[in-house]
């Protein structure tokens, strides 16, 4: 698989399928792993560094189910490759920095991604639509046991995987759920609940991971403990936290739809006129339009368009996207025109 | 949007602070952010939050902890302290002291009751075991997962079986301190 290959196909995380997936984007997990002994990434010389990656890569090769995937190795591909792959969360924004021996596998269906040599030698994810931890559990599972029969990680009975921050040792694992909460922001409540879930130990990001601003009404939240409970418990958890969320959006979705139907139709529809109309238009801007008109496709006040080009629009619309799909490179100013023709032909359709 | 501190340009940068269940938010633009991410690096960096989590007191790192080094990848106490970041997995056995009351200031816990690596439990027979570690024999339960057997125990207030798993975690870290003597 080559890297352009992916502009083809919809992610699967981005889908707009399984369970709850009105209000639920994606469900995703991730597990930080280290090599026994071998200094951490950031610890590592350059030949470390290299030793790490040369390591991971034979032990990828090793696997029946990760040989078939396609890696990356950063220092052959350019800014917008690198972009690129952050902005379909196959990778994240730090891993794009650095490039020394640094590389990302990637599954056809971008489903399961495996970092190496980010913070911690290992960062394998896996990616769901809708709800769906429990599933996302079951590949990140066997990922992550193909790679402990080649590689020895460093690990104690007492603490765990240990990892090069000690606020992801034990189970090494984080598990992010990203929501759409619209109507929770609508009607001003969302603070509380943030507020609610910070009190329980969990946290809150924007849409692309560590210290991003929600926009769109994009929510992504994760545990904080990765120690003394188990996988299975720490997922239950998130379970029910997201379970009570979901609940909450939907009744203010509910009584929005009751007391203030009309004006929400028109805001969604008024948001739908301007990204079918627009000239020139930021990234930000179509996010908070689209949310609006993923909103509309919901609650059925938009009928012609589905979820998932919705779900899709989102993600061409970011700038490394716009740069491979013209291919080529484009300023700001650019970028803002070609947005809005793209936007106007999918949505014409 | 105008930025709230310089009140000239259109604000850009949007920060959620979370005090005591207030919430502020401020909006910024590009300029007053940068100078204001700065600041509340230099007040808070992380390796000042982990410092602090663990409560660590002056006094004490100088004498005990700042002599501490990673005998496998050189990392000293005072590196950790500064980044914020571990070495590698040894230097977790080599800030033992400092690291434990730190696990548990930001887990709850410092006890792992998750997966373990598979290949690893054949390895650990053949391993030479380390000060204060402790271990059971191939197919037994380790003394981790008892504690966390006793920890439910004790939860549900089944007692019984609650001394019973005590006893049995006793024996075995007993056996483990005297293999550790002899090898």
């Amino acid at each position: 698989m080559r890297l352009n290959d992916l502009l083809t196909h919809t992610s699967e995380w981005l889908k707009g399928t399984g369970p709850h997936s009105d209000i639920v984007i994606s469900s995703r997990l991730r597990l930080a792993r280290n090599i026994d002994k071998q200094p951490f990434p950031h610890w590592s010389s350059k030949k470390q560094s290299k030793s790490t990656l040369e390591a991971c890569r034979e032990a990828a090769g090793k696997s029946d189910l990760i040989r078939k995937m396609t890696i990356f190795v950063l220092e052959d591909l350019d800014t917008v490759d690198k972009q690129f792959l952050v902005e379909r969360h196959l990778m994240s924004y730090e891993h794009a920095q650095k490039t020394n021996s640094k590389a990302v596998i990637v599954d056809e269906d971008e489903v399961v991604s495996v970092m190496i040599n980010e913070e911690d030698h290992i960062r394998a994810q896996v990616m769901q639509s809708g709800f769906n931890l429990p599933e996302a559990w079951n590949v990140i599972n066997k990922v992550d046991d193909a790679l402990a029969k080649e590689l020895n990680y460093a690990f104690s009975p007492e603490w765990g995987y240990l990892t090069a921050c000690p606020t992801n040792a034990g189970t090494g694992m984080r598990g992010s759920v990203m929501l759409h909460l619209p109507a929770l922001v609508m009607t001003r409540q969302i603070n509380q609940v943030l507020a609610a879930i910070a009190k329980l130990s969990f946290t809150t990001r924007g849409l692309y991971g560590e210290g991003t601003q929600a926009t769109g009404n994009f929510f992504q939240i994760s545990n904080q403990v990765s120690l003394g409970q188990s996988e299975t418990d720490i997922i239950q958890n998130i379970n029910n936290l997201i379970r009570q969320i979901i609940e909450q959006e939907s009744q203010c979705r509910e009584t929005l739809m009751n007391s203030n139907r009309g004006m929400l139709e028109d805001k969604i529809s008024r948001s739908f006129g301007i990204l079918k109309s627009a000239h020139i238009i930021t990234s930000q801007e179509t996010t908070e339009l689209l949310s609006l008109v993923r909103l509309g496709c919901d609650l059925g006040i938009i009928k012609d368009i589905n979820r998932r080009h919705v779900n899709e629009l989102f993600l061409l619309i970011q700038p490394a996207h716009l740069q491979k799909i013209e291919n080529k490179k484009l300023t700001s100013q650019e970028r803002d025109i070609k947005r809005a023709e793209l936007i106007r032909s999918k949505l014409s359709k | 949007m105008i930025c709230d501190i310089c009140g000239k340009n259109p604000a850009t940068v949007h920060l959620t602070e979370i005090i005591d269940d207030q919430m502020n938010e401020l909006h910024l633009c590009e300029e007053c952010a940068h100078k204001k991410s700065a600041q509340m690096e230099q007040q808070f960096g992380l390796s000042d939050l982990l410092a602090g989590l663990a409560g660590f007191e002056k006094q004490k790192d100088e004498k005990e902890g700042i002599a501490l080094k990673c005998p496998n990848c050189g990392m000293t106490f005072k590196d950790f302290k500064k980044i914020g970041r571990l070495g590698c997995g040894e230097c977790y056995a080599a800030f033992r002291s400092f690291l434990g009351p730190l696990l548990k200031r930001i887990h709850g816990s410092n006890l792992h009751c998750g997966k373990a690596p598979g290949s690893r439990i054949a390895k650990l027979t053949r391993r030479k075991i380390e000060p204060g570690e402790t271990r059971a024999a191939p197919g037994q339960d380790t003394v981790a997962e008892l504690r966390i057997r006793l920890q439910k125990a004790v939860e549900a207030e089944a007692y019984e079986e609650a001394a019973r798993l005590r006893d049995r975690i006793k024996e075995l870290e007993r056996t483990a301190h005297q293999e550790g003597k002899k090898e």
